[in-house]
């Protein structure tokens, strides 16, 4: 999908949008706007895409995305605004269902494992919040195109700003049950290792973050069964995964959970800020995922951008 | 250099992916059997395709105001997402130069579940603008819009005549070169378009374009020079407004 055949410049750019050089019209009679939309008169040369150009139009977007950042946070903010307008607790019933859950689900199976509740309930709520907000990443990805449809067809702006929109959606819903974790990482006294493997991880999070709402917007814009089968695959991952039970407990063919993509990337945050120590194999088994996914997320988007304001 | 739109060879087809295809299919060989010009095609995948725009040039020159007429159906509203750079060709090209704006949908793709203000905000946020830009554009729409306290109430409580005085305001607040326009903001009432009369020559004075789709004719006279007539998602003719404005409605 980026083989360089025809890659002469008349036929590689169809969405160029370079700026001339000319004097702006007469915008608005408000000094401050005029000012700051003056400058070069846009340019958009649209034509079908061919060899190289889908990647390169891929880049593009995701660069405008990225100027576009204030609005893809402003729109997820409200996303979260709108979502509890008129609400008591508003967000914060987030926090309170995860502390609920936790506690709930803690006690039980701290009885049925037979298992240490100081050590089980600290390890359990960390599990359950970001897998919640891994699988929250994955099944709400599958709408970020189709959710948008009136915005796609209203204008013309970059897609990445939609999947900004997503993930700061997700990342703020997630940072409402941060609180249950810091609260139980004190009672229980759990110390994180604080070393590079913090921001290490928590960047990989987030750049898989963008990777997996991409991948999946793409999908679902075009696959209306996406979302039930995305629910349905991450419920067989949640009970595959060690969330719910620590990994040490299977000692046999523990090289198999490695083959888990949600396993190391999980482990490589939990382990930090669990303060135990995470296995080179894991950390590179994260890493190689990691690539992997953003490679076919990229793929995928470069060759189908053009196709998704026809999906939606 | 000047505002302009040039199109050439331009073709749009929609894959039929969410229909049942299977009858589709079964229709289409009947269809293309009995009709000389069908809609209906097979692409190089053997997709069923419904070809929206088919082999559409033209050129739009500073000043001038286009309109587009044609039946329901007729592909006037893909020709405009397409030169709002929505629908991006399937072949051929579009060059659109200058500031664009598009008033396609009634929603002008704004959330109904916030208020007019946080809508003028993201539009602000998405023209690159400043925090005092931003607060500037949201005086003048008030302004314009006249919405009182509905400027802090979400637009679901909006009456259909206020929505598009938000939604006119704010797509004229940041002034495009070239404005692409559905018909449907010809629905406000006599005051209404008194202000956007004001407005809308505001606009196109100087050397910007002007695109529109209507059904209307009092609106075609009074807006265009030059009109486009659509069928098929083909052009039928293209000419000055007193020429094809009445070959479009001896037809119709």
């Amino acid at each position: 999908m980026s083989s360089t055949n025809g890659s002469s410049p008349e036929n590689a750019s169809a969405v160029e949008e370079r700026p001339l050089s000319s004097t702006p019209a007469p915008i608005t009679d408000e000094p401050h706007v005029q000012a700051e939309l003056a400058g070069a008169m846009p340019v958009l040369d649209l034509r079908p895409e061919r060899g190289f150009g889908h990647v390169v139009h891929a880049l593009r977007d995701i660069g405008g995305g990225m100027r576009l950042l204030r609005l893809g946070w402003t729109l997820g903010w409200l996303d979260i605004c709108q979502r509890y307008r008129g609400s008591l607790l508003g967000p914060f019933w987030l926090t309170l269902s995860t502390a609920i859950l936790v506690s709930a689900m803690g006690v039980l199976y701290a009885t049925l494992f037979h298992i240490d509740l100081a050590v089980y309930l600290p390890f359990l709520c960390f599990s359950l919040v970001l897998w919640s907000f891994l699988a929250g990443t994955v099944t709400e990805g599958c709408a970020t195109f189709t959710n948008a449809s009136g915005l796609i067809h209203a204008m013309r702006m970059p897609f990445f700003v939609h999947v900004e929109r997503s993930v700061v959606r997700n990342v703020l819903t997630f940072l409402h049950s941060v609180g249950v974790i810091v609260i139980l990482f004190l009672i229980f006294h759990v110390h994180p290792t604080l070393d590079w493997q913090l921001p290490v991880g928590m960047g990989l999070w987030l750049l898989d973050l963008f990777a997996i709402t991409l991948l999946m917007g793409v999908l679902g814009a075009r696959f209306r069964d996406m979302p039930p089968i995305a629910s349905n695959v991450m419920q067989i991952l949640f009970f595959i995964t060690p969330v719910l039970w620590k990994p040490d407990l299977i000692t046999l063919g523990r090289q198999y959970l490695l083959l888990d993509p949600c396993y190391p990337l999980i482990e490589v945050l939990r382990g930090p800020f669990m303060g135990s120590a995470v296995r080179p194999s894991i950390w590179w088994t994260a890493i190689a995922y990691s690539v992997a996914l953003w490679s076919i997320a990229f793929g995928l988007f470069a060759r189908m951008r053009s196709r998704l304001a026809y999906w939606v | 250099m000047a505002a302009g739109i040039e199109v050439s060879n331009l073709s749009i087809s929609f894959p039929l992916y969410h229909g049942d295809a299977r009858s589709l299919k079964k229709r289409t060989k009947k269809l293309v059997g009995g009709l000389k010009v069908s809609r209906f095609q097979r692409d190089d995948r053997n997709r069923v395709v419904v070809r929206a725009l088919s082999d559409v040039s033209f050129t739009v020159k500073p000043g001038e105001r286009l309109g587009l007429v044609g039946r329901n159906g007729a592909g006037k509203t893909t020709l405009l997402r397409a030169l709002g750079g929505i629908y991006e060709p399937v072949d051929g090209r579009v060059l659109v130069r200058g500031r664009l704006g598009t008033l396609l949908d009634t929603s002008l793709g704004m959330d109904i579940e916030l208020t007019g203000r946080e809508n003028i905000r993201l539009r602000g946020l998405f023209a690159g603008l400043s925090k005092t830009a931003i607060r500037e554009i949201e005086n003048d729409v008030e302004t314009f819009a006249d919405l009182g306290t509905f400027m802090d109430l979400p637009l679901k409580t909006y009456s259909s005549g206020m929505g598009l005085r938000l939604a006119f305001g704010l797509a004229t607040a940041i002034m495009p070169d070239v404005l692409v326009m559905d018909e449907w903001f010809m629905a406000g009432d006599a005051a209404f378009m008194q202000k956007a009369a004001g407005r809308i020559a505001g606009l196109v004075e100087g050397a910007e374009i002007l695109v529109i789709s209507s059904h209307l004719p009092t609106v075609l006279e009074k807006w265009c020079t030059r009109l486009i007539w659509m069928e098929q998602g083909r052009i039928r003719m293209d000419g000055p407004v007193d020429e094809v404005l009445p070959a479009y409605l001896a037809a119709g």
